[in-house]
């Protein structure tokens, strides 16, 4: 293993118990920063207008995304297609903090994903289950997170993922070691990194909550299930008061299991984001790249 | 001996899991409440160290830290804990405790593809690994302030009476070095 590839896992360390933003201007970014975002993730339409509008949606503009870079000191991610290697060697020549490789983007590959162990900067993968998780990592990435149903405001199917992330961990840690040879062929995953969460009972990287999560209680429902730290995309800036829900949202996940602070943290908050419910969606994008 | 770690957001495990397999107790800090329990030295760990002095402050835990803090409570800063206790930073930003007098640059090694691995010695513990993640460094160390290790000239661990500042990650290497160093103080 690289000496890069264990900075790039370090620096998802770096990132934990902290919320990662989803921005579109370096307006925005500078929102979430004094929000007490730990990074921002700079895309050209936040989930739900890519969803509301329809088409092939890409990497974001490399000038928008300098902007935001230019903004803000904390940590800048962007997001490129599942697959489109090019795009993420641009995203790597920008240097970018952190390349995330999503089903959010139309896919630009339905095979293969991007062989991310040739890339120096650091990668980051949604996942349904461990299988997925454990393919990903195979292929490179150092840090995982939910796919979740982007741009809804509806939490269940990140919730849905992350139960079944960890009933899926529950169960190999279980296992006996002689199953393992046979159970890394039935997820389709390589061996070493099964037997390592076998013996660690935890994935070998960091794992963030994404997708729908639009309230502090959200927030802090997925970290009591475990999450290490959460994604808030259009949940923010598509409420009344994104500055407001942003700060409640942070402050929410540092104090997850304290249910009179969030309480009160949720006061007041404005209109939360109207968002759909899952079976009122025609695009699941957690379907794209198993 | 109890070491309070700064809990809000950040790599905070890793310095728990150490200071634990070296005998030491721990609590951890994510608001004013906590602040009422004994402890005998305090942690502020890596992470982004915009968030976490935001939090400090309005989860209402600055004031009463940065007494401790003045008053002598030993703390080991690393990363953006370092930055939390500088009394200056150079490339603009938010100043914090500003207990520690030396001048510090934020992302001095740049973005992420600028983090990198030495090993260098560091004074009273020797070689040690150092992992530097966006790291900051000292630019100007004041002159009661002990340099503690260099690397590339570039000045990452400093000690000043009851406070330990560095760069670099000693939570996330197998190395309790640092740790062990600073729960002498304690």
């Amino acid at each position: 293993m690289s000496k890069q590839y264990e900075l790039n896992k370090e620096l998802a360390q770096m990132l934990k118990g902290g919320v990662i933003m989803d921005v579109t201007t370096p307006e925005q970014a500078r929102i979430a920063e004094s929000a007490g975002a730990c990074a921002v993730m700079a895309l050209e339409r936040i989930p739900a207008d890519i969803r509301a509008a329809g088409g092939v949606s890409r990497m974001s503009d490399p000038k928008m995304i300098r902007g935001i870079q230019e903004a803000v000191s904390i940590p800048v991610m962007a997001k490129c297609r599942i697959g489109h290697f090019v795009e993420a060697q641009l995203l790597e020549a920008m240097e970018i903090d952190y390349i995330d490789e999503s089903e959010v983007l139309s896919p630009a590959d339905d095979v293969y994903h991007i062989d991310k162990t040739r890339f120096r900067a650091p990668f980051l993968c949604g996942a349904r289950d461990l299988g997925e998780a454990l393919r990903r990592i195979g292929e490179g990435a150092s840090m995982i997170r939910t796919k979740g149903e982007p741009g809804t405001g509806d939490v269940v199917q990140a919730v849905r993922h992350m139960r079944r992330m960890n009933d899926d961990i529950a169960k190999i840690s279980a296992m006996r070691e002689d199953a393992l040879f046979h159970e890394a062929k039935v997820l389709e995953v390589p061996y070493d990194l099964l037997k390592s969460v076998h013996e660690k009972k935890r994935l070998p990287v960091v794992n963030f909550a994404a997708g729908g999560v639009a309230t502090p209680a959200d927030a802090a429902l997925m970290m009591q299930l475990g999450a290490e730290g959460v994604f808030v995309g259009s949940g923010i800036f598509k409420s009344g008061n994104p500055e407001k829900r942003a700060n409640a949202i942070v402050k929410a996940v540092a104090n997850y299991l304290d249910a009179a602070m969030i309480a009160h943290l949720s006061e007041d908050l404005g209109e939360a984001m109207v968002g759909i419910n899952e079976d009122e969606i025609e695009l699941l994008m957690a379907e794209r790249g198993k | 001996m109890k070491i309070a770690v700064l809990a809000v957001q950040g790599a905070f495990l890793e310095h728990e899991k150490m200071l634990k397999s070296l005998g030491a107790e721990v609590m951890e800090l994510r608001k004013a409440e906590d602040l009422l329990g004994d402890f005998d030295g305090l942690v502020l760990p890596g992470g982004e160290s915009t968030v976490q002095g935001k939090l400090l402050r309005e989860l209402n835990m600055f004031d009463p830290l940065k007494r401790r803090i003045e008053e002598g409570m030993p703390v080991l800063a690393t990363c953006a804990g370092l930055i939390l206790l500088a009394e200056r930073i150079s490339n603009g930003g938010e100043r914090y405790f500003a207990t520690l007098p030396v001048t510090v640059r934020r992302n001095a090694y740049g973005r992420q593809l600028g983090s990198f691995f030495a090993e260098e010695a560091v004074k009273g513990i020797g070689r040690f690994p150092m992992e530097f993640i966006r790291a900051p460094y000292v630019e100007q160390a004041g002159e009661n302030v002990e340099v503690l290790g260099t690397v590339d000239g570039n000045i990452v661990a400093v000690r000043y009476q009851n406070q330990i500042g560095v760069a670099f990650h000693p939570e996330l290497t197998a190395h309790d070095g640092m740790h062990r160093k600073f729960l002498e103080m304690c």
